[in-house]
């Protein structure tokens, strides 16, 4: 079993298809998941308090935004801890959405300078497409369980 | 009204932590921030319809809840507009939006742009105004002080008090602040003395500033209220133009304001305080520094030519420090006092100015006001006459005291 970074990390189709396919999916739900089961912490919604920021600074320079920052302190560690990435480009709101494009900049290019294995797709825009989408994610799946 | 409801549209505050200093805040000023609901085939339509084409989902849904807001597909009092300091992105959407909300909407609307040190005592003037607006447009519409009525301005610089009585100024009373609620009893007891009157012959009071809620709880006030709304109904009084559009302008000495007024009520505001080389502070200091009281920087700059003089900075360390490297370099001290006052307009002009719609009248106010360089340098800025109503320093107080003067009425329902 590998861990597999998505992006989008709020999809819940993409974490679903991963744990299916037998591996662990990192994504949104396992790192808000964390901060929202952490005792101690009054900071609603999500309970990320403004020392995720700071501790965002490891991915992003102080001059960057807070959003950004603290985005990054919980995605930041997922693609540390990744030995694979599953990419959707421009994804439907329904499928998952990531609010902040600078901080998807750079979750991308943080994903590809760790040199592991990365699957790009476009998101499908028929059935057909659909299917492919699929079979594509579980052929990289099986690939990755090879190695893994 | 009640408890206020506050449309929040928003990028990134849940994720720098800041989310729940915004809910506090409001929470202060019986508001509530909520995230309206829209369906996902309306962020679509309304996002395409709003034509900024921007990449940030969560600032595409801000675009999309803000033309449901003005179309009426979503129901608010108010409008609260949030996203990341630094963001370029961001800050080009924070300003349409205010812009638009404010021109096709009669929603109060305030923006902000966050660190992930933004404390819910930043924001509560902010959401003050806001739910002001909201809650009490009646009593804001008030354009005649009726009765025997007192306002007291606890300012960060200086403490003022104004008593009025039919419409008119009969005592002012002005001291620094130095102990709170002692500089708020001693300007007090200066005006009731040259009114002529005794504290019991007082109707009503209102009180604003930093100091409002201390010195409001000591004295008993019948109204406390924050400085962006009064200070508005105090300029527009003053200036005598309480019908029509008018921008006022306070250069304070902790925080400068910015209000975009609509007869008489606030529209879109901006207060900010981030660097004290904007403030009246830094005046403070290069009259200090030229040996000259702060009344007589004024005259002096106006006889200087500030281009002469290369100052602009944000910080007043480094602003001072120009002004010290400058009379080292032999420029004369009117030169570096017109220097200083076009230093602080700038920033001001440059930092804030740029948030709201500029709209003849142009009125100063606050103690800043008197300094005829620093409104010299402001028109030159605007390219236009600037009007600093007799009283102008006592903006605050005068405001108080108006509103104090309806708020019974208002309360009752009158």
């Amino acid at each position: 079993m590998a861990n597999v970074f998505i992006y989008p990390a709020t999809s819940l189709i993409l974490s679903d298809l991963v744990a299916r396919f037998g591996h662990k999916p990192l994504g949104s739900a396992l790192s808000v998941r964390e901060h929202i089961q952490t005792a101690g912490f009054d900071s609603p919604p999500l309970q990320i308090t403004p020392e995720d920021a700071k501790k965002g600074l490891k991915y992003a320079a102080v001059e960057v935004p807070s959003g950004v920052r603290g985005r990054m302190s919980l995605y930041g560690p997922l693609i540390e801890a990744a030995e694979g990435a599953i990419i959707v480009n421009d994804a439907d709101y329904a499928f998952g959405c990531m609010g902040c494009a600078r901080t998807n900049e750079l979750i991308m290019f943080l994903v590809r300078q760790r040199g592991i294995p990365v699957l790009d797709l476009n998101y499908p825009a028929n059935e057909k497409e659909g299917e492919e989408f699929v079979a594509a994610i579980k052929s990289f799946l099986d690939t990755l369980g090879e190695t893994a | 009204m009640s408890r206020v409801r506050i449309a929040q549209l928003s990028c990134g505050p849940e994720y720098s932590g800041v989310q729940k200093e915004i809910n506090d805040a409001a929470a202060a000023v019986d508001a509530e921030i909520f995230f309206p609901d829209i369906r996902l085939a309306d962020v679509r339509r309304n996002f395409t319809s709003f034509g900024l084409n921007v990449r940030s989902p969560d600032l595409k849904l801000a675009i999309a809840r803000a033309k449901g807001l003005v179309e009426g597909q979503l129901e608010a009092d108010a409008v609260f507009i949030a996203t990341c300091f630094r963001c370029a992105e961001a800050a080009i959407v924070r300003n349409e939006l205010r812009r638009y909300i404010h021109e096709n909407s009669t929603l109060p609307v305030v923006s902000y742009s966050f660190t992930e040190r933004t404390t819910s005592g930043t924001l509560l003037t902010r959401m003050e105004a806001l739910t002001t607006i909201a809650r009490r447009r009646a009593l804001l519409a008030r354009e005649r002080q009726e009765g025997l009525t007192m306002g007291v301005d606890s300012g960060s610089s200086t403490t003022k008090a104004i008593v009025m009585q039919d419409n008119r100024i009969i005592g002012t009373g002005w001291l620094p602040t130095t102990e709170v609620i002692g500089s708020a009893e001693a300007v007090m007891a200066t005006a009731l003395k040259e009114a002529g009157v005794n504290r019991e012959d007082i109707q009503a009071v209102g009180t604003t500033g930093y100091g409002r809620f201390l010195v409001g709880e000591k004295i008993r006030a019948d109204l406390i209220q924050e400085e962006l709304t009064v200070n508005s109904k105090g300029a527009v009084f003053l200036a005598d133009c309480q019908k029509g559009p008018a921008t006022v302008i306070d250069i304070g000495g902790m925080d400068n304001k910015a209000i975009s007024v609509q007869d008489g009520i606030p529209g879109t505001f901006t207060m900010g305080g981030i660097c004290a080389g904007a403030s009246g502070r830094f005046l403070e200091m290069t009259s200090k520094r030229l040996g000259v009281d702060i009344t007589e920087l004024g005259p002096l700059a106006l006889k200087g030519m500030s281009r002469n003089v290369p100052m602009n900075s944000y910080c007043i360390v480094f602003g001072t420090q120009s002004l010290v490297n400058a009379l080292a370099a032999g420029n004369s001290r009117e030169d570096v006092a017109a220097a200083a006052c076009h230093s602080v307009a700038e920033q001001v002009f440059e930092q804030q100015l740029q948030e709201v719609d500029i709209k003849e009248p142009v009125i100063m106010v606050g103690g800043s006001s008197l300094i005829g360089g620093l409104v010299k340098a402001m028109g030159d800025l605007l390219q236009t006459q600037i009007v600093v109503p007799q009283y102008s320093q006592y903006i605050g107080a005068v405001g108080a005291a108006l509103l104090a003067s309806g708020y019974k009425k208002f309360q009752s329902g009158g």
